[in-house]
Order: C-alpha cells, then structure tokens, then sequence
C-alpha cells in the first residue's frame, strides 16, 4: 500500500553502524519523555499534565518504546536468537512508523484542544524527537533472511498460555476502550492498536499465530467464547456500555446471517433488514406488550421459532421467482422488498388492512423476557458484580450468536458448502455436474433470512419497541459493509466488521454527521487495495486475485489444510 | 490397476443401445446448427464425433446433456427419454467434460471430484447442521471415493493442489475424474486431447480405454484424426449440423466425403468450396 521509499544503500553503508545506539536513544527516550508532563492544560487527552503520572496515552508511548528496546535487542543483542524467526527490521519499521504518526497526532490533538503549540509541555517534545529518532534508525536497519515463524515449534503450554494472554489482551483492551468518554483518547488507542497489530504482522507474528489457531481451534473457539462471556463482569455493573455491546450482537448477529447469502451462496441482498424486521414484528405482535395485536402468547423460544419460520417464508417467497435470474436483478428486485416491507408495516395500521403493526407508531412497550422466575429487566449479580437489564440480554445473544456461527460453519464445511463453492465458481458447470443451483441458493436465502428472524425476535425486546423506520434500506447497506469491511465468507471477519460499523459510530460520535462519508471513503479504500476484506478467506481471496499465481500457490496449503 | 473396476461403478451390458439421439434438430433463429442427427451409442463403446470446426458437434452435445433444449428430437439413456435439464441428463447416468475447461479453479483437485459426487449424496441441511451419522457416513464415502477416482485417472499425488495451479493436461484428467463422479454409464468428452502433445495424447487415449473397460460407453469429440481412428469403435462424421458419414474407423477414414469436407477437392464443387476454407487448418491433423 503506502510505502516508504528506502533509504540509498551508500547512505545505509555509510551510517548503518549508527542505527543500532540511535534506536536504544530513541526508544529511551521515548519512555523518559512520557514519564515527564506532555500538556500544560489537564483537561486535555486525559491528565497529560503531572510528572511521574503517566497518563493513558503515556503508558502506550512507554509500551511502544519497550517494544522497540525488545525489536532492537533482539535484531542485535542477547535477544538474538528471536531474530531468525522474526523480521525484526520489518516489525521495527512499522512500529516506528506508526509512533511517529501517533506522537505528530499527540502534538497536533494537543495545539487543537487547548488552543495553541504553547501548551505542548517537554515531555512531548522529548518523545517526539524519540519517535523521530527511532524511524531514522529503523530506516537504517537491513531485512535480514528469516525462517518463517511457523516453524518455531514451542511447547503446547506455551501456545495455550500466548492465546489465553492474546483473548485476555482483547477482553480488557475493549473494556478500556469502551470506558473512554473521550473520542479523541479512543481514537489515540485505536492508532496504537492498529500500530501494534502491524508491527505485528511485519514481524510475522502473525502468520505464526495463524498456524497455531488451526492447531488449537478448539481452544481457541474456549477462549473466545470465555472471553466474549466474561465481558460484562469487566463493566462493574454499568449497563451503558452493555446496551451498546447488545446493539453489536444484533447487528453482528444479522451480519452473520446475512453472510451465508452473501458470502456463501455469493448471492447480493440488498434488503436483507426487512428479515430481521419480519421477525420483530412477529416478537412484537406475539408478546405480551399492551399493544400487541394478535392474542396468541407462546412462550418465547415458540415465539422465536414462529419469527424465525415467517422469515423464512418471506425468503421462500421473495427467492423462488427471483434467484432463477442473474445476480443483479436478485439485488435490484431484495432492494424492492426491503421497501415494500417497510412501507408494508408502515400502513397495516387499520385504515388500510387489518391493524397488525400500529403504522408509523410501532409496536412499543415490549416487556422484558421472563425464563421462569429469571426476568431479564432485573438486575443478577454473578461473581459479585451486579448485570443489569443489558447484560441479560447480551448473553442470549451471544448464545444466538454461537448458534448462527455454528450453522454457517456446518453448512460452510458440508457438501453443501462445496455445492456454494462450485456456484460461485462456474454456475454453468456445477449444474452440468450434478450440483441443484437453483436449489442451493433458496436454501440459502431461506436460512439466512430464518437466522435473522430469529435475531429479530429478539431484538424487539431489547429494544422495547419496534416500529417502522429502523428497518430502512441504509440498514442493510451497513450490513453488507460490515460483510464486505470484515471479510466475506468467514466467520471472524464479519464479526469484527460488524463490531468496527456499530461501535466506532457510537464512541465517535463528534464525526457522526460525516459517518457515511467516511464509510463510503472506507469501502473504497477497501475495494482499492483489500477487495477480500480485513480478515481474508482464503478462497475469496483466490476469487478476488484471479491473475496472481503466486497467491495461489501460496494459499493452496491453507485450503488443503481445512479441506482435509 | 485394482481400483478400475469398482471405481468407476455402473457396468451396464456392452452392446444394448445405451443412448439413443433421434432426430435431435437445434435451430437458432435462422440458423440451423445441428439437422436431424441420429446417434446410437450401446453399452461399454467408444464413439468418435469429428468434423470440421462449426459443424455443430458441441453444440450437439448440449443438446445430449440438457445444456440446450433441441428444437425438435428425442434423447434417450436406456431407453428413458431425457428432460433437456442438465442435472436430470447427470442423475440419470450421462456426464461430460468441457472444450475449454471448466472447472472449479479455485478449488482443490479433490474438491472438485468431491462436487461431481452431489448429486450422488443426499445429506441435506439439517443433516449437516446436525452432524448425524448418515453426514459422517458420506462425507467419508465422498472423500475416499474421490481419492480413489483421483488414481484412476493418475493424479493421486496431487489432490490437494488448486484446479487453477495444475498443469494444462492433469487440469484435462481432472475434468474426467470429476464427470466419472457422477457415476455415469455414459461420458461425452469434448475435445479431450486439443493442445497436448503426443505424449499426453497418449496418456489420454490409455485413460478412455481404461474408463472403457470399466463398463462404460464414451463418445469423444475430436480433431486429432489419428487418436479418433485408433480409439474408436464407432465415428460419425458431422458436417454443417447433418451426418455425412457414420461407420468403422476404417470405413470413414477411406470415405471421399469425409476428406473432402476437410481439406476439399481443389476443384470448384460448390458443396465443398466453404468447407474447404473453414476446415483447413484441420487438415494437418488427417492421416
């Protein structure tokens, strides 16, 4: 993508003896610098201001600099023995890179917040010249050969024990994350995340962790499901964090759903909101709210089922006239329906049909869900910390989440998913081999769209009411971004997609009137340079690179790995 | 090799017709590109299919395979008519390779072989949501028979390769070994030696013999005349959409009409002036 021309190699020979000490200085420092006081003003970035008090952003300039101390002892020094596996040159790069661009922010967010380059304190400069130091010099240090990372082979307690630190990592590193009130502190963390997840892969870490995962899936899967569990425990019982946290789950839990169309079956849906508003309705119209319109009262898991059945109805309906035409008309004709259903709901409101909906006033006061004498609305304290309303319902979905996972995965690794595969590749030829086309892909809408009911029913409790207009076009579209952002067809990607679209809006909200500009900025960007997404399926990636033989070859030993 | 017979499965009794085409006319607008043409196949025979380029033999083809629906004529395998559906012509036992390679490229060679066994399976959704044991049962039935169809046609060493990374002539094989998945009584290779050299050609002449004494019939389309000559058992010569010849290897190689639809007469003849151009560049390839 961007990169950084090299530095002639006349000058490399000339200074390249100098990197090494030039590095040392500049990653020290980097942490003498952020121990003294960055900004005069307190108010700004968090208390920046006092000596020997890092602050948040500090404590991340330290933990770059120690990282840089471990880079370059480890490319020259008694760490030596970690650089035959490890590009550490590339990793220092990186990491260079990314403080300097962090501490330009720091000096820049600080003239902007308290008005003036004056209030910029030492401190800042110290660690400034740090980060410039250290990019001079890692400019200065060579690529050395190194072997791939995967061949270290570490004792199995080892491996567990990196991804326990790894999910432990996550879990509080998220929690950190969410507790920033400030947006441009979470911002800072966002860059020294990403810094770090790049200095990461330029060291190889990465493709190492990679080949630990498919070792160790199932502990993996543990430790993800652990960590995802213990997280509102990690709140102290606040809920405001949590509601945002349950609004992820249901859109990530609708991402999913919508990921088996597109990502699986290739199929394009651009109405693929009015599934999860079918089965809200029919939460709404089964519960026990005032309003409800139909006097039928399942129990939930019924009620559950019924919402997931009508949607997937409504798919059977919409697909069997539509999925026997090319793709572009299936999208045209789903943008239509997502439509219709909205204005649908919008006039059965009595003057026109049966009342089943209210009209634009919705179904509201949709009562908390009650498991015998558990009621979701109340508080429960686990281990000590009490989990309000929110909490509750983050766990049923997280169980909704597991269970659409499950089934993309079984289905995704079934002759079924093969069946996917082959449609993708050449309809014409799979049909001609055998493979039921038309069938293949109504089963595939109809399960997307029976998910998603099933995550509409219960999104209508938790969002107490539903009406209308939160089933609208621009919602399926953000869909379709988190799918195509995270990575179509797998199962991490869309997850953290779906996480990055409905999170970053809400801890941003200072930039929520340029939010669809900087998304569309965003999928560009994406189709420009990493049309496969974040997280990159193997095989879509393969899809998307038709012409790079050497992918191919390159990838060919991960897809016999999951095949066999 | 042990893995012939089973392999391949179904082994229907050689001579009784095993595929009769009757009539089959395939109009396009005004264009007529394949008129009343009747093929017999019986059981466990080769049929060669030439003709010069345009004369209408793949176009012929999909009308056997469902591909196309034929404007007029009747298809039968065993005596049942075919619906022109190309999943119902598979199911029903006939299975065919492409002229240009059509294959899953950016799936394994396994996966590939492992596709054409679909309509062999039935696990549905539920089934492999659920992971019962009939999924476990045919997913291992799938992959073994797979493997083993992998060896039949020599390429059991690279299974777990890309379609899209194998050698032209293997990406050939593999086209055969995933029609053969289908369990078919009958396969229609298109062109399946155009572009190899005459060592592949080889190969692939051993590999129909093989897949014939195996039990099953096979109609190839082909230029190479040598190859089609020494292969078959039956060849019918196509030209402009009609039969022009139909007999042994030696009756149509020894026909005037078969040489003159290829390289012409040198004389003016009407009949032959158009075919004379178009079928030139074949002509290299006539013994």
């Amino acid at each position: 993508m961007i990169t950084i021309p090299n530095i002639p190699e006349s000058v490399v020979a000339r200074h390249g003896s100098k990197a090494w000490p030039m590095g040392l200085a500049g990653a020290a420092l980097l942490v003498i610098g952020s121990l003294l006081s960055w900004s005069i003003d307190p108010q700004v970035l968090g208390n920046l201001s006092i000596s020997l008090n890092p602050g948040g952003l500090q404590i991340m300039v330290i933990a770059q600099g120690l990282i840089a101390v471990i880079l370059l002892l480890a490319d020259k020094g008694p760490l030596a023995s970690l650089d035959q596996f490890a590009d550490t040159a590339l990793g220092l790069r990186a990491l260079a890179t990314w403080t300097l661009i962090f501490m330009t922010m720091v000096v820049v967010a600080i003239t902007v917040e308290a008005g003036g380059l004056v209030n910029v304190e030492p401190g800042a400069w110290i660690c400034f010249l740090g980060a410039v130091l250290l990019f001079a010099s890692s400019r200065l240090v060579l690529p050395t050969e190194t072997r791939h990372l995967s061949e270290a082979s570490l004792p199995g307690w080892v491996e567990i024990l990196i991804i326990c630190v790894i999910m432990a990592a996550l879990l509080f590193g998220t929690a950190y994350a969410l507790g920033l009130d400030d947006a441009w502190q979470f911002v800072f963390f966002l860059v020294f995340v990403m810094g770090l997840v790049i200095t990461a892969t330029r060291a190889g870490a990465l493709s190492w962790l990679g080949s630990i995962t498919t070792r160790r899936r199932r502990v993996l899967i543990l430790a993800a499901f652990t960590v995802t569990f213990l997280f509102p425990l990690t709140q102290g019982g606040s809920d405001a964090n949590m509601s945002i946290a349950a609004q992820v789950l249901v859109f990530a839990a609708a991402a999913m759903g919508l990921n088996i169309v597109v990502g699986l079956a290739g199929l394009l849906d651009l109405g693929y909101i009015a599934f999860l508003g079918a089965g809200a309705y029919v939460g709404a119209a089964l519960s026990t709210s005032g309003f409800a319109t139909i006097g039928w009262k399942p129990p939930f898991i019924v009620v559950v089922l019924v919402a997931g059945c009508f949607s997937g109805t409504l798919g059977l309906i919409i697909g069997s006239p539509t999925l026997r035409v090319n793709g572009d008309y299936l999208a045209i004709v789903t943008l239509g329906f997502g439509e219709i259903f909205r204005l649908t709901m919008f006039n059965l409101d009595g003057n026109n049909g049966p009342n089943l909906t209210h009209g634009p006033n919705g179904i509201p006061a949709i009562p908390d869900l009650e498991f015998g004498s558990f009621n979701f609305g109340d508080t429960h304290v686990l281990f000590g910390v009490p989990l309000a309303r929110f909490s509750n319902y983050y766990f049923l979905l997280l169980l909704l989440i597991a269970f659409i996972i499950l089934v993309f995965y079984r289905l995704n690794t079934s002759r079924i998913g093969r069946g996917w595969v082959a449609i993708r590749e050449d309809e014409k030829a799979a049909e001609a081999m055998g493979v039921n086309v038309f069938g293949l892909k109504i089963l595939a809408f109809v399960v997307g769209a029976f998910l998603a009911g099933m995550a509409g029913a219960i999104k209508a409790h938790v969002d107490v009411s539903v009406t209308p207009d939160q089933y609208i076009f621009l919602e399926s579209a953000f869909l379709l971004a988190a799918i195509v952002l995270g990575g179509m067809g797998t199962i991490v990607g869309v997850l953290i997609g779906a996480v990055i679209l409905k999170l970053l809006p809400e801890k941003l909200r200072f930039f929520a009137d340029y939010r669809l500009l900087l998304f569309g900025l965003l999928l560009v960007l994406m189709m420009r340079f990493r049309p496969e997404g974040l997280i990159a399926s193997r095989r879509r990636q393969l899809e998307f690179h038709e012409e790079d033989e050497e992918l191919a070859l390159r990838v060919e030993g991960d897809i016999a790995e999951v095949v066999t | 090799m042990t893995v012939t017979a089973e392999a391949v499965g179904a082994r229907p009794t050689a001579g009784v017709p095993l595929l009769q085409a009757e009539g089959v006319i395939m109009r396009f607008g005004g264009l007529v590109a394949v008129n009343n043409v009747n093929m017999t196949v019986n059981g466990g025979e080769i049929v060669g299919l030439i003709g010069p380029n345009g004369a209408g033999k793949t176009t012929f083809f999909n009308c056997l395979t469902g591909m196309y629906k034929p404007t007029e004529g009747h298809v039968r395998l065993s005596g049942v008519e075919l619906p022109p559906k190309p999943r119902a012509v598979v199911k029903a036992g006939m299975a065919r390779t492409f002229q240009n390679i059509r294959l899953f490229a950016n799936m394994t060679a396994l996966e590939n072989v492992m596709v054409g066994r679909y309509c062999r399976t039935s696990s549905g959704a539920f089934t492999s949501i659920v992971r019962g044991p009939k999924f476990k049962r045919e997913e291992v039935e799938t992959r073994e028979r797979a493997q083993e169809l992998l060896e039949f046609v020599g390429l059991g060493t690279s299974t777990e390769h890309l379609a899209r990374n194998m050698p032209y002539g293997n990406q050939r094989r593999l086209e055969i070994a995933r029609a053969l998945a289908t369990e078919p009584k009958l396969v229609l290779l298109d062109e399946p030696t155009a572009g190899m050299n005459p060592l592949e050609t080889r190969q692939a002449s051993d590999l129909i013999f093989k897949i014939q004494d195996s039990g099953l019939a096979v109609v190839v389309i082909e230029h190479d005349m040598r190859f089609i000559f020494n292969l078959c058992d039956r060849v019918l010569c196509l030209v402009r959409g009609e039969t022009l010849v139909e007999g042994t290897p030696d009756e149509v190689q020894s026909d005037p009409r078969v040489i003159e639809a290829y390289i012409g007469t040198g004389t003016n003849d009407e009949e032959d002036d158009e075919e004379g151009t178009t079928g030139a560049q074949d002509a290299e390839d006539t013994p």
